[in-house]
């Protein structure tokens, strides 16, 4: 294999940088599965229609399944291993366990980035398709449940956990 | 245990809301499914699969992918092992796990080769790159109910009856509804798509892999490949959701299983998603007639309903969608029928709430109509139809709490304040109605093995062949054995997911906690005998034939408040509250989910599920989630879910099956709530824009 199909790049995930020499087209998501040892995000779809496989990307969330692994060099990746630092769980990860915001729980790594991604979004002011008032010098739009349920629809849960996700997500948004 | 008596437990770990053990796994990313798992010198699998619906392969070009970078090898028909014609499930034989045995294409998504690669790229491109000549042959695909190829279905259950004298009570009948009803084909949609690793060790096929059973499924696989079932190993300790499509031997195991023969080393066949809704499988299109008279007064003299299903030639199946009809009313005269039609399509199978969900949005669909037609409250209607034993068996009821959940529900929903006339409710631009429907779904136990050993620190490990999809099965197995042993939880070491732990029922039927909490029971009793063993094991199989015949089911209502815009024709649902009556509640926290969850599943076929083939190709023309769309979190309200007391009689712990009876009832209320809003009946689901459509 010639080196135009492959690229060696670091890797920053949860505060850990990994060298690997990867595949070109080998995306985040495979990249953080199968070479880095995360599991936690999962391929739920490989086409950015499900969500299961949310991280965040310099805090930002995104379909790590869209993204190249190559594109993420010098970013700093944080998985749903990363979102409890020391063993203690954060509120929103304990608000889950608590609220059975999962069955089956392949969505949960997913949408636990996103609910922290898609909060951060709605502290810096992010409006929504729900979001009344778009003035920009308004005020920001409360995080209520039809708020939380817009910005989190491009997480998919097939077990029908949405009523409990919301319940916990808004916990943590208090 | 003798049969029918209850089972005395202390004040203990059941009937405690409790989070799920797994739970902390499951939110730090822990939890390992089965494409997780770390197999040292794994290759990667990726399945080709027929782009035409019915036909011959003529030629796989092989050569042409051999020297790909990382490629492995091709598995087609004409170098795979062979497979034993013999195998199937719970139906009988089953044609759909006979993969590459020969060139016959018999339906679209049909996998015919595998490329086997280093790693997934390698494997998925030269997939892509495989070229296949193909014989292309005239297909059918059109489903409907007078399709000529029909035939009586299979009658292993939901058999046709025929009581009282239907046609003479039609005659009689002050009022009579005769209508027509269908539901699409619908997908299972579990988020985790099918994945296997399976590998050699030794004499021993290991395989990690994503099912409802892995006892059952090692049993099948092991008959397929002509192999003695002790040299086959199945786990599955995570599984992401199943919903029916993990109930059998899926494509994925079958062809990791033939890669890791022919390549000797471990492979992992995932499927893409677009192969989920292609190769796994699916609920089968129905199209429904049903006919109810009544007296003035609302009693019912009649229902006659009869129903049509696809299939395919390779497997039997029957989707029993008149099963409800015989027990949920009662009328003197009840007649059913159930008509198979085969179609050049992939062999459909359960999908949660089997047979139940259509036939229910059929039956509660009449039954709202009927109370129209006769000017009566919908919730009357049903209360004055209320059985006093099986309206076609004869047989008691082991426990029937309809009517309590139909009152309760009425009255947490505000229901007697309903104008029962259509189109009467307006705020602002919006159309606003609610309808409700009650359902029942089938409750019993099927054979299952467990053992307890004592262990010298006091605790006991508790071991059964069972699966948590989800459903919280491991923490309700824990706080069983600690009931049944008379300790606290943290005293329970419980093993499942694995099929060396013996034979056991799979997660499905709604009769997984029943069947495996009955063998747990069993085993826990011999341990608390006078010999106290140190290791016992119990086997339920002969005493189910001691359950006497009773009517057996779990009963809910669901009411439904939706909002329809007339310009847009945009349905949203508003209100969704469910009451359940499912035996006693293990642990209400995850069974408020599992039924919740089940509502979010009936919302979903009510307003999005369809799919959609192409009559031209014969082809889905929307296998992926951008097209066949499933409830996102903006489509589903704050649900209520709430039980009712009820106990089953027959069966350990007093459980009944919650797993399906929450999916059941939803889809005909939200239907019956869309009529209330607009005045148009929605006989045909699901629930589009343009069928609401406004003139």
């Amino acid at each position: 294999m010639t080196n135009d199909t492959r690229s060696v790049i670091s890797l920053r995930v949860n505060d850990a940088t990994h060298r690997l020499c990867l595949d070109n087209r080998r995306t985040l998501l495979d990249a953080l599965r199968e070479d880095t040892g995360h599991t936690g995000p999962k391929k739920g779809c490989d086409h950015g229609q499900c969500g299961a496989c949310t991280v965040l990307l310099d805090g930002r969330r995104v379909l790590s399944c869209l993204t190249l692994a190559v594109t993420a060099e010098g970013a700093e990746v944080t998985t749903v291993e990363g979102l409890a630092g020391d063993g203690e769980l954060r509120p929103i990860q304990q608000a889950f366990v608590r609220l059975d915001g999962f069955q089956c729980g392949y969505c949960t790594s997913g949408q636990l980035c996103s609910a922290v991604g898609m909060l951060a979004e709605h502290a810096a002011g992010w409006p929504s398709a729900v979001t009344a008032d778009l003035c920009p010098d308004g005020p920001a739009p409360a995080l209520d449940a039809a708020e939380v349920r817009e910005r989190m629809s491009g997480n998919l849960c097939r077990c029908g956990a949405y009523p409990s996700i919301v319940r916990a997500i808004l916990e943590e948004a208090r | 245990m003798n049969a029918e008596s209850s089972v005395p437990t202390a004040a203990g770990a059941v009937g405690v809301a409790r989070p799920r053990v797994e739970g902390r796994a499951k939110v730090t990313g822990g939890a390992r499914y089965s494409a997780d798992e770390p197999v040292p010198g794994l290759a990667f699998g990726a399945v080709v699969v027929s782009t035409i619906t019915r036909g011959r392969v003529l030629d796989i070009d092989v050569a042409a992918v051999q020297d790909m970078p990382g490629v492995l090898g091709v598995i087609d028909h004409r170098n795979a092992p062979r497979l034993n014609p013999e195998a199937g499930h719970f139906f009988g034989p089953d044609g759909g796990l006979r993969l590459l045995q020969d060139d016959v294409i018999p339906h679209a998504g049909r996998p015919i080769a595998l490329v086997v690669g280093e790693t997934p790229e390698q494997a998925y491109a030269a997939a892509q790159a495989l070229p296949v000549v193909y014989d292309v042959r005239p297909h059918d695909t059109e489903f409907f109910f007078g399709h000529p190829a029909g035939r009586p279905a299979s009658a292993l259950f939901d058999g046709p009856v025929d009581v009282g004298d239907v046609d003479a009570e039609l005659a009689a009948s002050a009022v009579v509804v005769d209508e027509r009803y269908g539901t699409p084909e619908e997908h299972c949609s579990a988020m985790e798509p099918h994945s296997a690793t399976a590998w050699w060790e030794g004499e021993r096929l290991q395989a990690v892999d994503s099912n409802q059973g892995p006892y059952q499924i090692a049993v099948t696989l092991a008959t397929l490949f002509c192999l003695p079932p002790e040299r086959v190993r199945i786990r599955v300790e995570h599984v992401g959701g199943g919903f029916g499509s993990k109930g059998m031997c899926g494509p994925q195991l079958i062809l990791a299983v033939m890669a890791a023969t022919r390549f000797g080393r471990p492979v992992r066949v995932t499927l893409t998603r677009d192969q989920v809704f292609l190769a796994t499988a699916q609920r089968p299109a129905t199209d429904q007639v049903i006919r109810i008279g009544a007296d003035a007064d609302g009693r019912l003299r009649a229902i006659d309903h009869v129903a049509a299903f696809e299939l395919s030639p390779l497997a039997e199946y029957i989707e029993g969608c008149t099963e409800l009809t015989k027990t949920l009313y009662a009328a003197p005269a009840i007649r059913t029928r159930l008509t198979a039609v085969p179609l050049d399509i992939l062999p459909p199978y359960s999908m949660r709430a089997p047979g139940a969900a259509p036939g229910s949005f059929a039956l509660e669909s009449a039954m709202d109509e009927l109370a129209e037609r006769l000017e009566m409250d919908p919730l009357e209607l049903r209360l004055r139809n209320e059985p006093v034993v099986g309206p076609v068996s004869g047989l008691p009821f082991s426990s029937r709490n309809l009517v309590a959940c139909l009152r309760q529900g009425a009255r947490r929903f505000g229901w007697a304040d309903r104008d029962h006339r259509p189109r009467m409710r307006r705020e602002g631009s919006l159309l606003v109605g609610t309808g409700l429907a009650a359902t029942s779904f089938s409750t019993g136990a099927f054979p299952s093995t467990a053992s307890i050993t004592a262990e010298p620190d006091g605790t006991f490990t508790v071991v059964v062949a069972a699966t948590d999809l989800g459903t919280g099965a491991r923490t309700a197995l824990t706080a069983i054995a600690a009931d049944a042993l008379e300790v606290g939880v943290e005293k329970i070491g419980l093993r499942i997911s694995d099929s060396d732990l013996g034979p056991a029922w799979s997660a499905g039927g709604s009769r997984g906690t029943a069947s495996w909490a009955w063998a747990i029971t069993e085993a826990a009793a011999k341990m608390r005998g006078p010999e106290r063993p140190a290791t016992v094991t119990a086997d339920t199989a002969h005493l189910l034939g001691e359950l006497p015949s009773r009517e057996r089911h779990a009963y809910s209502a669901v009411f439904a408040e939706v909002t329809v815009d007339p310009a847009t024709s945009e349905v949203r649902v508003r209100r969704l509250l469910g009451l359940f009556a499912v035996g006693r509640v293990i642990n209400p926290l995850m069974a408020r989910s599992q039924v919740i969850g089940g509502m979010v599943g009936g919302l979903s076929m009510a307003l999005h599920e369809e799919g959609v083939r192409d009559p031209v190709s014969g082809r889905h023309v929307n296998p992926d989630f951008a097209g066949y769309h499933i409830a996102a979190h903006a489509d589903v309200p704050d649900i209520e879910a709430e039980f009712v007391p009820d106990h089953e009689p027959g069966l350990p712990m007093g459980v009944k099956g919650a797993g399906e009876i929450g999916n059941v009832g939803t889809a005909a209320a939200i239907a019956n709530a869309v009529w209330h809003a607009t005045g148009v009946r929605q006989r045909q689901l699901p629930i589009r824009l343009d069928r609401v459509l406004e003139d």
